[in-house]
């Protein structure tokens, strides 16, 4: 094939490897770890470059009962979701998640306002009930965040978490824990490359290594904003392969919090008698919202319903065969 | 490849005469990189120089049409390989394929089906806007019949067959509508070629590789049809895909004329959530002609939209109608929020007011695609345009009361709105999602 060959680009860069999750040989406890990164070409473009790591499929797990979650979803995950460990262990072993994305949303002031010490009970419970690398997000709450996440991160000292989010201005508390701990860390900039490098600069100044970064450019669902997401991820990939160490990191996507709060997702049979089955056109639209970003570049995708992880597991062995 | 001025200007006479209406020579050759103008207004270039400049300004993937009248689908055309170095220009055809062994009744549904997949989004339609059929029963009688039924759906049609006979006969009936013709392969080209020339019809190429591809197009070219759409596949997830990327990428940096015509991929896959996924894989990456087994709203809907937001400009922020919009079930005593016509600004708002679950309404006011804090500095949104806004009959009609939550950033301009519009001017949050709690504790009813 000349001309196959004829149209590969050299690039000079690659996406930095990153390693989620250690086992007992590293001082965890993990049974499996996820390694994403590495890519020296574009997303599958295995005619030009490896992409030594497929991208993993992570789930969404919250610390108390997601009440406001549509039916199909809440119908798909059934009474497991009143308990973490339960939750947890079924998107491991019936749903085949790689890893599990623990949102502690029940921290928040507004919420249940739990305490940083109950916020890590729940955290020791979910590594309890899996031996897959745990991803663990705040409540977006700053202030909050800075007392809840110590305390969780300590409590998974050794298990080399995906802990998140640090922004510009609030980075220095979750470093130093992560630090610490031997955690790596998620930098959040809503769509804009600058910021990202920008953070990605400052998190490595306070001498954290960059081979535990994620970064998060935020998330725009099918329908809402996702063409955003995917030119800022596909404009970060290429500055990645033309060696811009600083931009090189792979990048972590909310699909499921983000498809599922679209219209297309939610609406009833009743209120959209047109736009078909509503138990599965909410899956669809989670696929589809992962189906395209996986295509502008990205290593981990965080779904919620079982059946679009399965179908996005496929598409992912289809891709990386 | 498009010229840059300073290698047109080579081309020129350099004599400034002044004949193309332009002071110099290299004016001229400005406006010609610049495409404001035509080679034609030289009289004195050579022709050597013609016809290298009009070799070098054909467009590097040709622009095709299929079908006829207001309907037709033009692909082709493009420019980059990523949208946000430019755009991506025409937005590619998805549709459905149709086999030819379905019953009567069958096929009646399905015409059916196809004709109500159409959505609303954004304000936009968004609809299945052409239709494969798709020989599978050798039979050239129950192709030319499923393919004069599947017409009747007014969308322009793919008529896939390497049978020259089977697709003359279906030409019979549906020649008129220019139907896209797929396809020719290194085997049939010469049959098929003659038969697309006669119907003037656009014509899907197929080879078991690129090079072969390339091979092939220009003597089909040669045969007189220039209207080609290269038929990359589209069963094989990743190698479709680095087909595709390849295809392009040769044809935009390599300028190999050969494969620079729109692609055209089919999707036949039967697994609902894979065909899907492997279609929105397909619009984002260059293909012109989407096909797929899906019939489903709900597995079609999420391909339509991809085609909508990969294929919306960059350059320009994407905007909604300003106006009054309602979320939940609102009376005249619900909250209003105001907030600016640029979409994501709207759809983050929405979001907020919905997940909140108390009904609202929400103002946009025209800020010419703004966000809030720009439209505010750069005086899109003032006093006077809120006003405007709140005086309008619709408001008047729909809202009870005259309490207006400003976003935020803004609190500043509440002082000289109030005196303004006579309305109390309460001071929302910051960020959209403050909303919900605002909504939820400081909204206490109008």
């Amino acid at each position: 094939m000349k001309l196959m060959e004829a149209a590969v680009e050299k690039w000079s860069g690659a996406i930095q490897e990153v390693t989620i999750g250690a086992g007992a040989d590293e001082g965890g406890t993990r049974t499996s770890t996820v390694r994403i990164g590495g890519a020296g070409a574009l997303p599958f473009m295995d005619f030009e470059g490896v992409t030594p790591n497929p991208p993993v499929v992570a789930m969404e797990v919250w610390d108390c009962e997601p009440t406001d979650w549509p039916a199909a979803l809440r119908a798909a995950l059934g009474d497991r979701v009143k308990d973490p460990a339960k939750w947890a262990r079924a998107c491991v072993e019936e749903f085949g998640a790689d890893a599990i994305c623990l949102k502690l949303a029940n921290t928040h002031p507004d919420e249940g306002n739990t305490s940083p010490q109950e916020a890590a009970d729940v955290v020791k419970a979910v590594l309890a009930a899996t031996g897959v690398p745990l991803i663990i997000w705040g409540s977006e709450n700053d202030e909050k965040d800075n007392q809840v996440m110590p305390v969780c991160s300590q409590a998974a000292a050794g298990e080399r978490c995906l802990l998140g989010a640090v922004t510009e201005d609030n980075y220095k508390t979750l470093v130093a824990a992560c630090q610490a701990d031997g955690h790596a860390l998620i930098g959040l900039s809503p769509i804009d490359i600058n910021i990202a490098k920008q953070v990605n600069i400052l998190v490595s100044e306070m001498g954290f290594p960059l081979d535990r970064m994620v970064m998060y450019q935020t998330t725009g669902s099918l329908g809402y904003g996702i063409e955003y997401t995917y030119s800022i991820q596909e404009r970060g990939r290429l500055a990645a392969l033309g060696a811009d160490k600083m931009m090189a990191l792979p990048v972590i996507c909310m699909v499921g919090q983000e498809a599922w709060r679209a219209k297309e997702a939610k609406a009833t049979t009743e209120e959209q008698p047109t736009w078909g089955n509503a138990d599965t056109r909410g899956v669809y639209w989670e696929l589809a919202t992962a189906a395209t970003l996986l295509q502008a570049g990205s290593d981990i995708m965080v779904m919620r319903h079982p059946d679009a992880v399965r179908a996005l597991k496929d598409v992912v062995g289809n891709l990386t065969k | 490849m498009a010229l840059k001025a300073l290698d047109i200007f080579k081309l020129l006479p350099k004599t400034n005469c002044k004949d193309c209406g332009c002071p110099t020579c290299l004016a001229f050759a400005m406006k010609l990189a610049q495409k404001q103008t035509t080679l034609d207004q030289c009289p004195h270039v050579t022709d050597e120089a013609k016809a290298a400049l009009e070799g070098a300004s054909a467009p590097p993937v040709r622009l095709v049409k299929i079908g006829t009248g207001a309907a037709a689908l033009e692909i082709g055309n493009e420019t980059v390989l990523f949208r946000h170095e430019e755009t991506f220009y025409h937005p590619p055809g998805i549709g459905i394929v149709i086999p030819d062994t379905l019953s009567e009744d069958a096929l009646a549904a399905q015409v059916e089906k196809l004709a109500a997949s159409k959505f609303v989004r954004v304000g936009t339609n968004i609809e299945i806007n052409v239709a494969a059929v798709d020989d599978v029963a050798g039979d050239a009688d129950a192709f030319a019949r499923t393919a004069a039924a599947v017409a009747a759906a007014g969308v322009p049609l793919v008529l896939i067959s390497g049978d020259a006979g089977r697709l003359a006969k279906a030409l019979e009936v549906t020649g008129d509508g220019r139907p896209l013709i797929c396809g020719a392969t290194p085997d049939n080209w010469e049959a098929v070629a003659a038969l697309a020339k006669s119907q003037s019809c656009p014509l899907a190429v197929s080879a078991p590789d690129l090079d072969a591809l390339a091979e092939l197009t220009p003597k089909i070219v040669a045969a007189g049809v220039e209207d080609l759409v290269l038929d990359l596949g589209g069963e094989d997830l990743a190698a479709t895909l680095q087909t595709l990327t390849a295809a392009r990428r040769l044809a935009l940096k390599k300028q190999i004329r050969a494969l620079g015509y729109p692609f055209l991929t089919i999707c036949r896959t039967e697994d609902p959530m894979a065909n899907m996924s492997a279609c929105c894989s397909y619009v984002a990456k260059f293909s012109g002609v989407v096909l797929t087994t899906l019939t489903e709203p709900e597995a079609l809907m999420p391909v339509l939209t991809v085609r909508q937001n990969i294929y919306t400009d960059p350059r320009k922020p994407i905007q909604v109608e300003p106006g009054l919009y309602e979320v939940g079930a609102v009376t005249p005593d619900s909250a209003l929020l105001l907030t600016t016509n640029f979409s994501l600004t709207y759809y983050t708002v929405e979001g907020e007011v919905e997940a909140s679950r108390v009904p609202a309404y929400i103002g946009v006011v025209d800020t010419e695609g703004t966000s809030v804090l720009t439209a505010f500095a750069s005086d899109k949104l003032n006093a006077d345009n809120v006003t405007a806004f709140l005086n309008s009959d619709e408001v008047k009609a729909k809202v009870g009361h005259k309490k207006l939550i400003l976003p935020g950033y803004i609190s500043v301009m509440s002082g000289g709105l109030h005196e303004e519009s006579g309305w109390e001017i309460m001071v929302g949050p910051r960020e959209a999602s403050g909303i919900s709690k605002y909504l939820k504790t400081v909204w206490q009813g109008a």
